[in-house]
């Protein structure tokens, strides 16, 4: 097993938190649950319920906008500035700085989802004064938010492999949102009639990452259990269509004539 | 036989050029070249000559249209073959955010250095560059020339045998490019190999062994710098005081310049005794007598000159 991906992640990390746009979404993610206080304390009784509810969102749309804005630079930002001359003159394959880039990012999310999930952690005592067995369902919550960032990053990723950051933003976002709807897209086939149609609908659909199966925030907030065989079939999920998108983008990537 | 250092044949590379109607633009053509263990090879062309080009295809940064090469007799498409040597690319740029120490660690471990051996190095090496006082130093707080040296040090860290730099002079000071010109012989007492590509041909003729010149993508000659140009004495120049109010001989009233309170003139050699005895039935005073040979320079321009009267690459390669 090569240790190249590991040492290009750690740099990548090490790059990431000494830049100060992070901190300032951190920042404003923090403040945003600060603010699910106020919400929660003007609705009477499902205070709890407001607090997670608001707070899971705030931390799956900035861990999003973080995926998605750092992903599509990330690589094409090496290429521009030719910071990536230096690495690939040294014994490191194309793949394995992709790979290298995606875990420090990776990291990087899960680092500051970690931030974000003591303060919604801190805002839900302050409110209550306890945790109930049932809060451990947030945690399964953050967990395939985390699932999902790895999901948009490897698109973002993919994207940025022969496209300018503008575009590939589009794309992924693009991505992001069917992916969202793509049980809909399935039922817009079954309500034409044309068995081409259902087909190519069902196709799509399959295709596409289903972005709504990582979504538990309202299961969260009510405290309601999750199953066991959901959590493997989205980590299982995420892990193979991380893996097929990081292999269509180093191919991409490895053929590439970089500027 | 012995291996050659870098084996370049028949190295071509087409970029398409537009949007709609995209044409190929020749930027290297069949370059052919052979360096040999430990010399100190220059790479020389002006802008667009395509050197950089051959440096990011031997390093794998681009993919030649055709043609191959070999370093230390191991393919540019082996990823080992980057375990025995260094690059420094033209005008480097590095991780803002990043020390100079942090950066060169970063690189010794991609080259699996262990923790002490990745220390020492790193001290050693920006000791080398002149860089020791701001090794804690984050990136975006360097001058270019700076950014120069750490390029260097990073080229150089893990001992390789041939090293490639592109245009390691430019943004460089005085000072900065004397320690650059040191630390090329010291390698080259070390027996590396060492591949530069340059438009200043003065560091060229200083530093080589052999040059190579490349103007529109071909190569034009390759060999000693001595040899490649002609060492054939083309004019002496005398360079000489008046006595005052002093008239100068005839036969240099119209050639001699005026420098300062001297002159210069240059005449052919075979004319050079009777133009100094004429100068000394005039009273004046001879300061010196210089053979004039071409210097690289001249080779340089008269090849460019030539290269423009032939038809442009893009022009000959267009689909």
């Amino acid at each position: 097993m090569s240790a190249i991906p590991g040492i290009v992640a750690i740099n990548t990390f090490r790059e990431a938190v000494r830049d100060r746009v992070l901190y300032n979404l951190i920042v404003f993610a923090l403040m945003m649950i600060g603010a699910s206080i106020l919400v929660g304390e003007i609705s009477i009784g499902i205070d709890r319920l407001v607090i997670i509810n608001l707070g899971l969102s705030a931390i799956s749309i900035f861990g999003l906008v973080m995926a998605i804005f750092i992903g599509v630079g990330l690589v094409y930002k090496e290429m521009e500035k030719r910071t990536l001359y230096s690495v690939l003159a040294k014994p490191v394959r194309r793949w394995e700085f992709l790979v290298g880039k995606f875990g420090g990012l990776l990291l990087t999310l899960a680092v500051n989802t970690g931030f974000m999930t003591l303060g919604l952690a801190a805002a839900l005592f302050y409110v209550s004064r306890e945790f109930l067995r049932t809060d451990a369902t947030i945690l399964v919550a953050i967990y395939f938010i985390l699932l999902e960032l790895a999901l948009v990053t490897a698109f973002a990723l993919f994207f940025s492999c022969f496209s300018s950051p503008m575009l590939s933003t589009l794309f992924t976002l693009g991505i992001y949102v069917a992916g969202f709807f793509s049980a809909d897209i399935r039922g817009i086939g079954t309500v034409t009639r044309s068995p081409a149609m259902q087909m190519t609908a069902r196709v799509i659909s399959y295709l596409l990452p289903n972005f709504r199966n990582f979504n538990i925030i309202s299961a969260a907030s009510h405290g309601d259990a999750i199953p066991f065989s959901l959590i493997w079939q989205n980590t299982v999920y995420a892990a193979l269509y991380v893996a097929l998108v990081l292999i269509a983008a180093s191919s991409i990537f490895s053929g590439r004539n970089l500027k | 036989m012995s291996t050659p250092a870098i084996e370049i044949e028949g190295l071509t590379k087409d970029y398409p050029v537009g949007f709609w109607r995209p044409r190929l633009r020749r930027s290297l053509d069949h370059l052919t070249l052979r360096v040999e263990d430990g010399e100190i090879f220059g790479f020389l062309g002006p802008n667009g000559a395509g050197k950089t080009t051959t440096l990011k295809v031997l390093m794998s940064i681009i993919y030649p249209t055709s043609g191959t090469a070999r370093v230390r007799g191991k393919s540019i498409d082996d990823v080992r073959m980057h375990r025995e040597i260094g690059y420094l690319p033209e005008q480097p740029y590095f991780y803002d955010y990043l020390t100079a120490r942090e950066l060169l660690e970063y690189y010794a471990r991609l080259f699996g250095f262990r923790a002490a051996d990745r220390r020492e190095r790193v001290t050693r090496f920006l000791e080398r560059v002149g860089l020791a006082d701001a090794g804690d130093l984050q990136l975006r707080k360097f001058s270019k020339g700076m950014l120069q040296r750490v390029g260097m040090a990073q080229a150089i860290l893990h001992d390789p045998q041939v090293i490639f730099l592109d245009e390691p002079m430019s943004g460089l000071d005085p000072v900065g490019r004397r320690e650059v010109r040191d630390i090329i012989h010291h390698l080259k007492r070390e027996g590396r190999t060492v591949f530069f590509s340059t438009h200043i041909l003065s560091d060229a003729e200083m530093l080589c062994d052999r040059v190579a010149v490349l103007v529109g993508g071909k190569l034009q000659g390759v060999g000693a710098p001595a040899e490649i140009v002609s060492m054939q004495v083309y004019a002496m120049e005398i360079l000489f005081e008046t006595q005052v109010g002093g008239a100068l001989p005839n036969s240099l009233a119209k050639s001699a310049t005026q420098i300062g309170g001297r002159y210069r003139a240059e005449v052919p050699e075979q004319q050079l005794y009777s133009a100094l005895e004429e100068l000394r039935s005039c009273g004046a005073r001879i300061l010196s007598v210089t053979p004039l040979r071409p210097t690289l320079e001249d080779y340089f321009f008269k090849l460019i000159a030539r290269n423009k009267a032939v038809p442009q690459p893009e022009e000959a390669v267009s689909r």
